[in-house]
Formats: structure tokens, C-alpha cells, sequence
């Protein structure tokens, strides 16, 4: 079990014959995703690494039967490709361009939710679930099947993280980079409320950093929603305000998206926040241990409980068959 | 991108918003010309990339052109939050009988454009947001269907009674909306927006920042950058295609992913030092970005120790191990070098750094507090 993608995934490739595009097909394939598929208007008829290629999604999607595509195309033309694939009938795209116009992006991500359609990102590494696809560019070799589950709005923040719990046996049942952009198509949220879904999963490592509010409204989300142990790091609590820290969402303006409100909302929602990535495979181990000693504390109340009505129900009886 | 006060202003008054007349001047003999030219009582405003102009004394009122010339001497020149002011705009002085806001900005959570408008205008917009929220008024618009002018009536009935500035108001509230799209602003603002005397409703400062993504296709606004307005290492940093924000501590960072380079920051202050930067050098690994990076880093005096953490994924760690290399060979830095290159090709990047003998780590918490070790510094 996983999130988002797994075995039944039959990706497409958008931009497949372009640098990126090549290089990363090969390795999704090599990884062993079922790629079925790239599109490249005007390069219909050939093959990338045995992968055939087609001018227009909806050839692919007629003859492949693809149900994911993954987007390289360069960014002028980046939301372009959301719109085909979409309209296209594919239910979750992945945009791993950096540099999408912010405001092209509002309009798209209107259209994918009318859709019925998910997107993830654009500006993001993708995803992974662990022994079964790998969709992105997200290095398969960090990774390990197990059962934590990873969000992130960063790429190699990522990796750092995923390779500190993949180095202390802790493996991971999906990782996903959702993007360090202002508008992305999905938030913390969405990816928490699948985790807590997903049987496989049972602890979940949310990675943030400043700017936006995204962190903040996921703290009161896993307050009300999340049974499951949430460890969370944030990064840039030393970027000053004004300043955009290389991702176009990470900015401080007007005194919100502050690293230290994140921190504080987080922790009031009962998720402890690492203060290194290395940090975070030993604070779930003391997250899972908290809940399963609260779990039996709870478990214990109930049973004394009901022992006590048995008790009660007992004497009832000896007092009643004494009557009689 | 963030562009000057008076660069705004035309690209409003192209698009038909009513502003001031005004000019550049970069010498108190030019404020005076300009003086003189309007014949009337100026204001002389400092043209710098920061808020709080008005408050730190960059914004001056002059009867006359003597006393324009006056005050150009001590605005130019005078630093206003780090920034050194090289330019003043010279601008006819309004009698204001009202003062509003008018901004648009992106908004995350609901990914829709956001119009706010508010009858306290003139002063920091966020204090009004913080003490007095119920004087904003706020209008989300469907990014597919556009600003509808009836919208931007009600708006403008949050500031005017008076029909006829209702009607100037809305129609420069729909202006403002439209040159939001086409710039591809992030950030439009007038504040304030004003009545005069005579009814007019005038922008009487304006505000505008770009989508970086989208500079690629506003050449005109592009140009307008200002290069003396930006930290000259920042300058370099981007003509070398690098993600770089100048600080004051005395570690310098490499790191690949902006998200790294945050918590790698952040480790370095926990630790008790202090980055001297933000540097992202991005997914590919072409090694002249290293040296690059090295260089610039180098370039700033207080910089005591530089700490290179790669978590090498696309880009490879030999490709930068030989950026490494080259950089020591070619600019022979003083300062020590501590290194972590993790993930792809990380053994033969070992190999190519044994040819210069740096100090390295295999850990993130480790190079971290071996750069500060190294920097000396007292913790």
C-alpha cells in the first residue's frame, strides 16, 4: 500500500525526448515504473529507452491507457501541458518544472479541481512509493519500503531526511515533494489526509519551511483529523524577511510565514518539530511509543471498566438469586 | 522583482491610473530643476527597494525649489535600512483631503487573486491588518473570470460616498486589476489613494513586485531592474544563474536545494555560529557553478570559514568535488573549506578531493560544527 502511486500506475511522459525528460524516464523506468508512454509534439513515432513516444497525450492515453503523466516540458510551456493532460482524461499529474508563472498557475489549478483531477506541484521532486513507482526525480536508492509516510515542500531537504530514517531501518511507505512554489496543486493537508487513510502508513514526517500558511493550517488539520504519530521539521528560521530563499513560495512578507509560528502552531498541535533532519527517525520512535502507551492507558481504562460493570452485574445477580 | 516607486507609477499611468507628475533626479541640481519646472510645492521622495520610507525620513515635503535642492542633499545618499538612496523622485505635492488603500496580491490558500481595499489609507497597511481588521476589506476574484465592474464598485464604495469618486475609484480599481495580469505582478499597491481639492482621485505612491517565473516574458519591466539598488554579490550571484541571499554571520554555505540550504543555515545558528549566506546551487552539476559560488562567498570580508553540504541526487558529487578543486587552484582561498558530498558518485568525489587535502564530514550535524570549529569564532 502506498498513496497517490503504486504497482497499477501506467505513466506518461510530457517533454520525454527533452534533457531532463530522457534521463529521468530511463531511471522511472530502470526503477521499475510502468512507463508506458511520452509525448513529444512532432517526435510521434519514436522510441526513449524503449518507451514509445506520441505527438498528443490523447494518443497516448488511446493507446496506452496511461492514468499518470509527469511533466519536464521547460516552464513557458509547463502549464500548457497540465491542460492536455487533463483534458485528456489522466486524474494525476505531476509537474516537476521550476520557474511556472504564478498566475497561470491559479487558472490550471481551478481547472484540474473542476476536473476532478490531482496535481503535484509543479517545482517538485515528485514522488516515490517504495518497491512499487517512483514518478519524478527522486533518487530510487535512498529509499526503503516500511511504513512512514513523508511529505515535503523540498527536494534534497528531502532526501536528507528519507536517508536519515532509511539509515536507522525505518522505511517509508510514500514519499512525496510537493513543491516549493506560492501555488501548488497539492498542499500538506491533501497528503496528510491520505496517509492517515492508507493502512501501510503509520507515521507520518511532514517537512516545511517558511512562507504561507500551509504549515500553520496542517497543524490544526492533524489537531482534528490525524491519529497517526506526526514529526515535523521546518527549515529557514535564519532567512530574513523580504527575501525569497531560492523556492518562489519561500519568502517572509508582511510578518507572516515565519519559521518560529510554524514551529509553535505545530507543537501546540501536539507535533514535535526536529531541530536537524537527523533528528527525526528518534522522534518517532518516542511518537509511536507515546501513542501506543496512550493507546493502552486508554485500553486499560475501558477493560477496568467493564470488569467493574461485570462486578456490579454479579453482585446484582447473587442478590436476586438470594431473593429467590 | 522589486521595482522603484516612480517605475510603477508609468507603468500605471500607462494604464490610465491618474499620478502625480514627476521625475527622476540623482543630484540635488536636478531636484531643483524639476522644482523649478513645476513651479509648484514638491515632495522629494527616496527611490530605495524597502518599506518605511516616510518613517525613516526618505520622504520630504519642499515649499520650493531652494529647499527641494536642500533636502535632495541629505536624502541622497542617506542609507534607510542598509540600502545607500541614489535616486529621488521629485513629484507635485497634493492637498490631500483623503488618504485609502488599494492593493492586489496572490493569494496562497485560496490561489485566487486577492483585492483589499481600506478607508485607512497612508500608513503601514499590516498595523491596520493587526489593530483594526474590520477597516480592510477584502475581495477574492475567480482568476478565470476575472474583476467584474460591479465588484469593483462595491470595493469603491468601501472608501467613497461621493458617486462621481465611487466611479474614479472603481474604474482604477479594475485598472489596477488588469495591469496586476499584465505585468504578471505578485504585488500591486497604492497606498495612499488620494481625493484633492478638486474631487480627483489620484495614486499618490505606488507599489509594484514581479513574478520572477514570469520575467522571461516582460522584457520592458526586465530592463527596469536596478542593478545599483541590489547588493553587488547578490548581482553576481544571479548573473552566475545562483540562488544567493547576502547575511551578516561569518560561515559561509554551498549547498544543492533551497531547502537544504535553509536547515543547513539553521544548523549553523543552533550551533552557535552564524551564516554569512543563503546559496542554492541548483540541481545541475556543472562545476564552474562551484567556482563560482566559492568566489563569491569569498568576496564578502567577514566570511571566517566556508561549509559545502551536497546531497548529491541529480547533481553528482564528483562534478562538484571538481568544482572544488578548480576553485582552490584558481582562487586560493585563506579561509578553510569543510566539505560533505553525500549520494551520487560520492566515492570518486573522495578521490578527486584528496588532491587538496580539505577537512570533510559524512554527516550534515558534523561539517556543521566543523565549520564553525574551524572558523574560530567563539561559541
Amino acid at each position: 500500500m502506498s498513496i497517490f502511486i503504486n504497482k497499477k500506475t501506467k505513466l506518461v511522459v510530457q517533454g520525454i525526448t527533452g534533457r531532463d525528460g530522457s534521463f529521468h524516464a530511463k531511471q522511472m523506468k530502470s526503477y521499475g515504473t510502468n512507463v508506458v508512454a511520452g509525448v513529444t509534439p512532432g517526435k510521434g513515432g519514436s522510441k526513449v529507452s524503449g518507451i514509445p513516444v506520441y505527438n498528443t497525450i490523447e494518443e497516448a492515453v488511446a493507446k496506452t491507457k496511461a492514468n499518470t503523466s509527469v511533466i519536464y516540458v521547460p516552464p513557458p510551456f509547463a502549464v500548457d501541458a497540465i491542460y492536455e493532460a487533463v483534458d485528456a482524461g489522466i486524474k494525476l499529474v505531476i509537474c516537476i518544472t521550476e520557474g511556472v508563472p504564478a498566475n497561470e498557475m491559479m487558472k490550471v489549478y481551478q481547472y484540474v479541481k473542476e476536473q476532478g483531477a490531482r496535481l503535484i506541484g509543479p517545482n517538485c521532486p515528485g514522488l516515490i512509493s517504495p518497491g512499487e513507482s517512483k514518478v519524478g526525480i527522486m533518487p530510487g536508492t535512498i529509499v526503503k519500503k516500511g511504513n512512514i509516510g513523508v511529505v515535503s515542500r523540498s527536494g534534497t531537504l528531502t532526501y536528507e531526511a528519507i536517508w536519515a530514517l532509511t539509515s536507522a531501518g525505518m522505511g517509508q511507505s510514500s514519499c512525496v515533494g510537493i513543491g516549493g512554489d506560492q501555488v501548488i496543486g497539492t498542499n500538506f493537508i491533501d497528503c496528510l489526509e491520505a496517509f492517515e487513510a492508507d493502512r501501510s502508513t503509520k507515521a507520518i514526517v511532514m517537512l516545511g519551511e517558511i512562507g504561507g500558511s500551509d504549515e500553520e493550517d496542517a497543524a490544526k488539520y492533524i489537531k482534528k483529523y490525524v491519529t497517526k504519530p506526526v514529526v515535523s521539521f521546518i527549515a529557514g528560521q535564519t532567512a530574513p524577511p523580504g527575501k525569497r530563499m531560492g523556492h518562489a513560495g519561500a519568502i517572509i512578507s508582511g510578518g507572516s510565514g515565519l519559521a518560529v509560528d510554524k514551529i509553535k502552531a505545530l507543537n501546540k498541535a501536539g507535533v514535535p518539530v526536529a531541530y536537524s533532519p537527523t533528528e527525526i527517525p528518534q522522534l518517532i520512535k518516542e511518537q509511536i511509543k507515546l501513542k501506543a502507551e496512550k493507546a493502552k492507558a486508554k485500553a486499560n481504562k475501558s477493560v477496568s471498566k467493564k470488569t467493574a460493570k461485570k462486578v456490579v452485574k454479579k453482585v446484582a445477580k447473587k442478590k436476586t438469586a438470594k431473593k429467590k | 522583482m522589486k521595482i522603484h516607486e516612480y517605475q510603477a507609477k508609468q507603468i500605471f499611468a500607462e494604464a490610465g491610473i491618474v499620478v502625480p507628475a514627476g521625475d527622476i533626479a540623482t543630484t540635488p541640481i536636478e531636484a531643483y530643476d524639476l522644482a523649478v519646472k513645476y513651479n509648484k510645492p514638491v515632495m522629494v521622495k527616496s527611490q530605495v527597494h524597502v518599506g518605511g520610507r516616510g518613517k525613516a525620513g526618505g520622504i520630504k515635503y519642499a515649499e520650493n525649489a531652494e529647499s527641494a535642492k536642500v533636502l535632495a542633499t541629505q536624502i541622497l545618499g542617506m542609507d534607510i535600512k542598509g540600502l545607500t538612496v541614489k535616486k529621488v523622485l521629485v513629484t507635485i505635492a497634493e492637498d490631500i483631503i483623503s488618504e485609502s488603500y488599494v492593493g492586489i496580491i496572490l493569494d496562497r490558500s485560496t490561489k485566487r487573486p486577492v483585492i483589499m481595499v481600506s478607508p485607512a489609507g497612508g500608513v503601514d497597511i499590516e498595523e491596520v491588518a493587526a489593530k483594526t481588521p474590520e477597516k480592510i476589506f477584502k475581495l477574492f476574484v475567480d482568476p478565470v473570470e476575472g474583476l467584474k465592474s460591479f465588484q469593483a464598485r462595491n470595493l469603491a464604495y468601501k472608501l467613497y460616498r461621493d458617486i462621481n469618486q465611487v466611479r474614479k475609484a472603481a474604474d482604477i480599481i479594475m485598472k489596477l486589476y488588469k495591469t496586476f495580469w499584465e505585468s504578471d505582478a505578485s504585488l500591486v499597491e497604492i497606498n495612499p489613494l488620494i481625493t484633492n481639492t478638486g474631487g480627483e482621485v489620484i495614486a499618490l505612491d505606488a507599489k509594484m513586485n514581479i513574478d520572477d517565473n514570469c520575467l522571461y516574458r516582460q522584457p520592458a519591466i526586465s530592463a527596469m531592474r536596478d542593478l545599483d539598488a541590489e547588493d553587488p554579490a547578490e548581482v553576481a550571484a544571479r548573473e552566475a544563474d545562483l540562488s544567493f541571499v547576502k547575511l551578516d554571520g561569518a560561515i559561509g554555505c554551498i549547498v544543492n536545494g533551497a531547502g537544504l540550504a535553509m536547515a543547513t543555515m539553521d544548523l549553523v545558528k543552533r550551533y552557535g555560529g552564524d551564516p554569512a549566506n543563503f546559496l542554492d546551487i541548483g540541481g545541475s552539476s556543472n562545476p564552474q557553478k562551484v567556482v563560482d559560488a566559492i568566489s563569491i562567498i569569498l568576496s564578502d570580508s567577514n566570511v571566517k570559514a566556508i561549509l559545502i553540504n551536497i546531497f548529491g541526487g541529480i547533481t553528482r558529487c564528483d562534478d562538484v568535488a571538481n568544482g572544488i578543486v578548480e576553485a582552490i587552484k584558481q582562487l586560493q582561498p585563506e579561509v578553510p573549506i569543510v566539505v560533505r558530498l553525500t549520494g551520487t558518485n560520492e566515492k570518486e568525489a573522495a578521490k578527486i578531493l584528496k588532491k587538496v587535502n580539505l577537512p570533510s564530514e559524512d554527516t550534515l550535524d558534523k561539517v556543521v560544527k566543523k565549520a564553525i570549529e574551524l572558523s574560530g569564532i567563539e561559541v
